[in-house]
């Protein structure tokens, strides 16, 4: 029962690692560029909820709809004004950029907020339980976390393939030349999609930071996990990087049942042996 | 037809070149501990972002995991020194062939991820070395450890003596890298890995064996980058998992020196290191306000001067300090129709 409940702990965490995934996948997928701010983005998201409930005495999961338009603006700007000029064939301009924004971000936190550890209160809702079964019980928050994740994967889902947007971003992705031929402005569609992408990034930043504690210093790993958890469930597949995001999930909470010491350890083990042995993951849909 | 490196901007170059060994070789005799400790931090920055040049500018192979193999280096010296009782030079020198031998299975791993999640894979493996080491409990797990005093004092007589050694190790060993990728670059290979460089599709159609090279080029880089970690960390004499795969000192401000001096440019990290170093001397006192400048620095030379600073001087003035261009020179009997 013990090891049953470390999975079922494993499988709700997994939730929050997916929606890390989705937005990097999501933007990996319309242009190619691979974020490397994007942990710290989510840390940003994290704080930006932070300033909204402390200022305006909100709860964090209400504070979503302030900083979902916040973040999705924020990508927008960022992808109008700086990202668009670094892409090309070149691969080193957008990777060393994103590097660079990584640095600024999470010093500028440093400096706003100190190295301080936060954490978002969202009252009686952390601590509500349901019994699932003879000594299994599920928390409320990482419940709502886990419904959030597959709401979002199966929104982004839905937007991809049902609506013009998702069209007209499944054509910058296919080829961008012709996608601007048949009138799509693909710059203004990039800066779409890394709103999405940020939109995403915000929902999974309050969810993080209502379930641990967060400092400036945090990013880095997050954007390790999304990675892993894209590359574990196959490049372009929405649901493979649910199961990523839950395969990643499962090993941490394993890892950290033998020996706390072994939670990321496993996690990172996990990865490099699906790497090794199923390189295009497990749910691949398109390569490279 | 010959084929001719040298310019006269080389020339004086290696004239210049010249000099400024002979003076730095000489710093024992005009320097005071400061600057000594300063230079020798210098040296160990140029030689890892010539390393880091080598691999990102030349290989094509963006890497933000490199501090995989500085700690690597830093880890095996302190290990062979505290376990096995091996004299830290001789470990140094250990520390380049199992840091080679360690990047063949990494290299077969991640060479299956392209691009940037090239990138990142790298740093999955730096995380997975870190996380290793914190469970080395024998020497000491997450907090760290410090060489044995009676090691240290074993080193050299006197304490002058040993920071005089560990100067001339770090000029010596900056020196035999930059010499290093130099060759390699003057020989056929570094021709091939310069047309990489430029186009690798194309490099690829001409017969070029692109993987072979590339994973050449890593597991080589990886050698050098784990001599210049175990000198990094013998100089520190302490070393713990946080410090020795520090994405931030061995990574950020590599990858900061070498787009700032150029990238693809073996003077690059050089100019690159010089930059860097001023402004660290004057600004370091903001903290992280230094740190976020620095990152904006980098995102400006990125998005305006791609080639860093070389490269702006190289494409206005033509300039080359080390003769690595290629020019073919045609003799009369060529232009004559015989070859």
């Amino acid at each position: 029962m013990q090891w049953l409940n470390v999975i079922v702990q494993g499988v709700l965490i997994g939730g929050l690692y997916a929606m890390f995934a989705a937005g990097l996948s999501l933007i990996f997928g319309v242009m190619r560029l691979v974020n490397i701010a994007h942990g710290d983005l989510i840390v940003l998201a994290a704080y930006v909820s932070l300033i909204i409930t402390q200022a305006l005495g909100m709860d964090p999961l209400t504070s979503l709809v302030l900083v979902v338009p916040i973040m999705a603006l924020i990508g927008y700007a960022l992808q109008r004004g700086l990202l668009n000029y670094t892409l090309g064939d070149d691969l080193l301009p957008p990777l060393l950029v994103t590097f660079g924004l990584s640095i600024i971000i999470q010093n500028g936190l440093l400096e706003l907020f100190t190295a301080d550890s936060r954490k978002l209160q969202a009252g009686a809702i952390e601590i509500q339980t349901f019994k699932l079964a003879q000594d299994l019980w599920i928390g409320a928050l990482p419940l709502i976390q886990f419904a959030v994740a597959v709401a979002v994967i199966a929104g982004l889902q839905v937007l991809f393939y049902r609506t013009a947007l998702g069209r007209a971003l499944r054509a910058t992705s296919d080829d961008q030349p012709v996608a601007q031929l048949m009138g799509l402005d693909t710059r203004h569609v990039f800066a779409v999609a890394m709103a999405l992408s940020l939109a995403v990034i915000a929902v999974a930043g309050v969810f993080l930071a209502v379930r641990a504690n967060f400092d400036p210093a945090i990013g880095p790993a997050r954007l390790i996990f999304a990675f892993e958890a894209v590359i574990i469930g196959g490049l372009g597949s929405m649901w493979g990087t649910l199961a990523g995001g839950i395969i990643l999930g499962v090993s941490q909470a394993i890892g950290a049942q033998i020996d706390p010491g072994w939670q990321l350890l496993a996690g990172h083990i996990v990865f490099l042996v699906i790497l090794a042995v199923r390189p295009q993951g497990l749910f691949p849909k398109v390569s490279g | 037809m010959i084929v001719e490196h040298a310019t006269r901007s080389s020339r004086i170059g290696v004239g210049l070149i010249a000099i400024a060994v002979i003076v730095l070789a000489s710093a024992p005799y005009w320097g005071d501990r400061q600057t000594l400790r300063l230079l020798a931090e210098m040296f160990t920055f140029i030689a890892l972002a010539s390393l880091w040049n080598l691999l990102a500018g030349y290989a094509g192979l963006v890497s933000v995991g490199q501090q995989a193999f500085v700690g690597l280096g830093g880890y095996v010296l302190f290990a062979l020194a505290i376990l096995f009782d091996v004299n830290p030079i001789l470990a140094i020198v250990v520390a380049g062939p199992i840091g080679g031998l360690v990047a063949i299975p990494v290299a077969l791993l991640i060479f299956r991820l392209r691009g940037a999640y090239f990138a990142i894979g790298t740093w999955v493996v730096a995380e997975v070395f870190r996380l290793l080491a914190s469970q080395l409990s024998v020497l000491g797990g997450g907090s760290g450890i410090s060489l044995p005093a009676s090691m240290v004092l074993a080193m050299a007589p006197s304490r002058q003596i040993r920071e005089f050694e560990m100067y001339w190790l770090a000029l010596f060993l900056t020196l035999a890298t930059l010499a290093a990728i130099f060759v390699l670059l003057r020989s056929r290979h570094g021709l091939a890995l310069t047309a990489i460089r430029d186009n690798e599709l194309a490099a690829q159609s001409t017969g070029i064996g692109v993987w072979s090279i590339k994973f050449a080029v890593y597991v080589l880089t990886a050698f050098g980058t784990a001599i210049i970690g175990a000198f990094i960390f013998l100089q520190k004499l302490r070393i713990s998992p946080d410090t020795a795969f520090s994405v931030n000192d061995w990574t950020a401000f590599v990858i900061f020196i070498a787009v700032i001096g150029g990238i693809g440019r073996i003077e690059g990290p050089i100019i690159g290191t010089i930059v860097f170093f001023a402004l660290r001397q004057t600004f370091a006192g903001l903290g992280s306000l230094y740190l976020l400048m620095m990152g904006a620095v980098a995102i400006v030379v990125m998005l305006w001067a791609p080639k860093g600073l070389w490269g702006m001087i190289v494409e206005r003035l033509g300039w080359q300090i080390l003769p690595l261009q290629r020019h073919l020179l045609l003799r009369k009997k060529d232009v004559r129709g015989k070859s």
